[in-house]
Parts: structure tokens; C-alpha cells; sequence
């Protein structure tokens, strides 16, 4: 693999990502950290659209015209999500259905849309391919740190299976209730995204303006 | 050929290739999520009938853990009915049975008049299939009956679960709606289908008596064996599951056929 092809797909894993650094599909991402299982089903529902959405409207760039343009797009982007939504309803009938409505929602998702726009209007197919698997792959890095802190911390297991023994059945931990709840996922996203730009300074935002010191009064 | 070649080099803003490829992609994106579709339905067919045994199951009380799905429904034994009369029809094969084909079918339905159709249902099947949990003895311990109704934005489908008496309320349970996640959603919350446990259907004089309403009486109050406390922020679909369930378990509905049964039971009474 060439140099080109990895940075497309390595920088948004961390140094670009499309959740920590773009600030893009946050609402599915407190959706359904819940439990890692519904994370990792979504994350891989997710790439799996980005990267066959960015292909396509790669491979018919020079023919869309400018005016319906994101209307292409969308079309691409909503029957791709309705082929996974399918096949996920054939392969994965009860975690589906604790998604229900966030499957649909992957059109809206910003990143599906924003990959497409930005990227694969301009480059070629198997670039934009990478390009989409790399930012699927950046949502669904975060979507399990989230998801692993969030179950571990709510309920005391992880896919499931108990890891940390609760009260209830005689073991220690006590389950923090507000991890289950869609704000934690907030705390947690603001807090990977307070580590990452310690890692990377450049990404930390300039001041909108400065508070100066007051000058003039003093010498009383 | 040279007929796309041509249409290919259209610069990209005529009003021409903007049609053309329009119509193209919806034909190819239409032909893309139909074929989907056509060639999963078996599966997920296969997969939603294992739901269904699954809530029958759970709804029943019957899954234990580290069981099959198949494995425990063997101790479940359907059946149909002829609502009408309360009496089983030994000429429908239950397995295949579909209450929800019949339903739309003029020659199986029975359209429901505006004063009998409480439950927004417009019309039912003649038939039902009800599942019966035995004992290894062959004595019935648990009656498993199909009800739907409309709540607030969709049909609610799913069981009511009645001890062998018909009239103890096993459990209740959807296995599929659309109501609000969060409010109207609520219906799935295990902690609300456990108040349904433990309730009675009739009253003493054989009316249905089970209700969902704003603030059940309490624990202790003579009333609280027929009420179970409605949903928060969700007035319509508490009323719609206390609808299908007055419309299931009254004379329209599988009225007959437990009367049957309380009657055929020692003791019993009406």
C-alpha cells in the first residue's frame, strides 16, 4: 500500500476523526453506545455505507450534474443504508431491532454525507473507497471507547457478559445508572476529545478574542 | 451504444443529462434495494416467526436460561379457535395458520361495527391461534392468547399470558409496534409488564374488568386486582393497550372461548 492510501485511511482514525475533531454524527454516537454490541453493529453498518457511498459517487463524479447534485448523493447514501438495513434485519434480527431507528438515521448521518461531498466529488474511486473506510473507521473507534466505558461502567459487563460482579447478585459494584443515560456519552466524547488535542496542540482552537489587562488606572 | 457515448459527452448542467441521470440512478438504486429485499425476506421471515416464539415464551414465562428457543417451545401446544364459538377447529393446521392474512381475507374476516371494534382494528380473523402450555401430565398450566390494537401511532401486536383459571394475568407482552421510544415505547419497559402480573381479566359478574388507568389503586385497595397503572406521557397508547385488551378479552374477542374454559374448570363458576 502506498503512502498516499495510507495516510487516507490512518489520519481520521485519531488526528482527523470525523466525532473528536469535525464534531460530526454525535446523535447516533450517544444513541447507541448503550452496550458495545449495538455499537459495534452500527460502526460496522457505517463504514460499510460510507465506503461503498464514497466508491459510487466517486465512480460517476464527471456525470452528476452540479444542480442535483446532493440529491444524487442522498439517493446513493438512502438505498445503500436500506441494503444494509436488510441484510442486517436477515443476519442480525435482535441487535437490529434494539437499533431500530438509528440504522435509518445513517443517512442523515453528517460524516456519509460530508465524505462524499468533500472527498469523493473530487477523487478517484479507489481513493475515495479508503477514504470512506477510514473515516467509518474513526466514527467506530470512538462509537467503542464509548461504548466499552459506557457498559462497563453502567452495567458491569461487555457484550453482555458479566465482567465486573454487581451488588445485585451478590458482588461489589454498584452500576452507575447515568452511564447508561445519553448525556454520559457526552462526558465521554468531551473528555477523548480533551486528550486528543493535549496529543495534537494544532487542533486546539484560537481564543475569539482576548481579555486584555486594564491599562491606565493604576499609579493611584 | 453510441447512444450513451453521446449522452455521456451532454455538458453535465443540460436540462437532458440532468433527466437522464436521474431516472437512471433512481432505476438502478430502485433495482438495487428491491432485489435486497426479495432475496432476504425468506430469512428474515424465518427470523421474525423465531421472535414471535421467543415473546410467546418470555411473555408465558417459559424461557429458561441456556435454552433454545425451539427447545422450550416444545411444552407449547397451538391451536386454533373459532372465536365465535369458543370451540377449537381441527381443520386449520395451527402452524400455518396466519391470523394476519385471514384478517384481510373477506371470506375468513369479520368486519367489526363501529360500537364492537373498541380496539381500532376495523376487522378480525374468524380464527385464532392460541398457545397452550402443558405440564408433562397434559394438564393446561398456561393459556397464551394473540391480541393487537391500535395505540398511538401504530398497531400493537403481541400476547396476553392467563394462568390455567382464565382470568389470572400471566404477563403481557408486544413484540412489535412504533410508538415513541421513550414514551409510548415505554409498553416493552420490563418494569411496567411486571405490573401486569398476578391482575384479574373479570370482574365476580363476568364482565371485563382489567383496565390500565392514571394512577391504579394501591396495593391492598379491593379494585387493584383489575388495574394496572397507565404509562407516563403516553395517555394514548395506555389507552389503546387498555382498548385491545377489554376488545381481546370481551365477547368480540376470545370472550367465548375462556368462558368455555372458566366453566369447564371445577368450581367453576358463570
Amino acid at each position: 500500500m502506498n503512502l498516499e492510501a495510507r495516510k487516507v485511511i490512518t489520519t481520521p482514525l485519531v488526528a482527523n476523526n470525523p466525532i473528536t475533531l469535525q464534531i460530526l454524527g454525535i446523535c447516533s454516537a450517544l444513541a447507541v453506545t448503550s452496550s458495545l454490541k449495538t455499537a459495534l453493529l452500527m460502526a460496522a453498518a457505517l463504514t460499510t455505507v460510507t465506503a461503498f457511498s464514497n466508491a459510487s459517487i466517486s465512480a460517476i463524479r464527471h456525470h452528476i450534474p452540479g444542480s442535483i447534485r446532493i440529491i444524487v448523493q442522498m439517493t446513493i447514501i438512502a438505498s445503500l443504508v436500506i441494503v444494509v438495513d436488510q441484510l442486517m434485519k436477515a443476519y442480525a434480527f435482535s441487535t437490529a431491532k434494539q437499533l431500530s431507528v438509528f440504522v435509518g438515521l445513517i443517512i442523515t448521518n453528517c460524516i456519509v454525507m460530508g465524505r462524499a461531498e468533500a472527498y469523493a466529488m473530487q477523487n478517484p474511486v479507489g481513493m475515495s473507497f479508503l477514504d470512506g473506510l477510514g473515516n467509518g473507521l474513526g466514527y467506530s473507534l470512538i462509537l467503542i471507547v464509548v461504548a466499552v466505558i459506557r457498559e462497563l461502567s453502567g452495567s458491569g459487563s461487555l457484550l453482555g457478559f458479566g465482567i465486573l460482579p454487581l451488588v445485585n447478585d451478590g458482588g461489589w459494584y454498584v452500576p452507575n445508572g447515568l452511564m447508561l443515560l445519553p448525556p454520559s456519552a457526552f462526558f465521554i466524547i468531551g473528555m477523548l476529545i480533551w486528550l486528543i488535542r493535549i496529543r495534537y496542540p494544532e487542533q486546539q482552537e484560537l481564543h475569539d478574542f482576548k481579555i486584555h489587562e486594564k491599562h491606565g488606572l493604576g499609579n493611584r | 451504444m453510441n447512444f450513451v457515448k453521446k449522452f455521456l459527452a451532454l455538458p453535465n448542467d443540460s436540462k437532458t443529462k440532468t433527466i437522464g441521470v436521474a431516472l437512471t440512478l433512481c432505476l438502478v438504486c430502485s433495482v438495487a434495494v428491491s432485489a435486497a429485499a426479495v432475496v432476504l425476506k425468506p430469512i428474515q421471515e424465518q427470523n421474525k416467526l423465531l421472535d414471535k416464539k421467543k415473546n410467546i415464551l418470555q411473555i408465558g414465562g417459559l424461557l429458561k436460561e441456556g435454552q433454545s428457543v425451539e427447545d422450550a417451545f416444545k411444552q407449547v401446544e397451538p391451536k386454533v379457535v373459532d372465536l365465535a364459538t369458543g370451540e377449537y377447529v381441527t381443520d386449520v393446521n395451527p402452524d400455518t395458520f396466519d391470523a394476519r392474512a385471514a384478517a384481510a381475507d373477506p371470506k375468513q374476516n369479520v368486519v367489526l361495527s363501529r360500537e364492537q371494534d373498541i380496539a381500532s382494528i376495523k376487522r378480525r380473523a374468524q380464527y385464532a391461534t392460541v398457545y397452550l402450555v402443558k405440564n408433562p401430565q397434559g394438564q393446561v398450566q398456561k393459556i397464551i392468547l394473540p391480541v393487537h390494537g391500535y395505540g398511538l401511532w401504530s398497531t400493537l401486536y403481541g400476547f396476553i399470558a392467563l394462568q390455567a383459571d382464565a382470568n389470572t394475568v400471566v404477563g403481557l407482552g408486544f413484540y412489535e409496534h412504533a410508538e415513541t421510544p421513550g414514551l409510548g415505547g415505554e409498553v416493552d419497559n420490563p418494569q411496567w409488564k411486571a405490573k401486569w402480573q398476578g391482575k384479574a381479566v373479570f370482574a365476580d359478574n363476568g364482565k371485563v374488568a382489567l383496565s390500565v388507568v392514571k394512577g391504579a389503586a394501591p396495593e391492598g385497595d379491593p379494585k387493584a386486582i383489575h388495574q394496572v397503572d397507565a404509562l407516563s406521557g403516553a395517555t394514548l397508547t395506555s389507552r389503546g393497550v387498555d382498548n385491545l385488551v377489554h376488545f381481546w378479552m370481551g365477547e368480540n374477542g376470545f370472550g367465548p372461548y375462556l368462558q368455555k374454559i372458566r366453566t369447564s374448570l371445577p368450581g367453576g363458576s358463570s
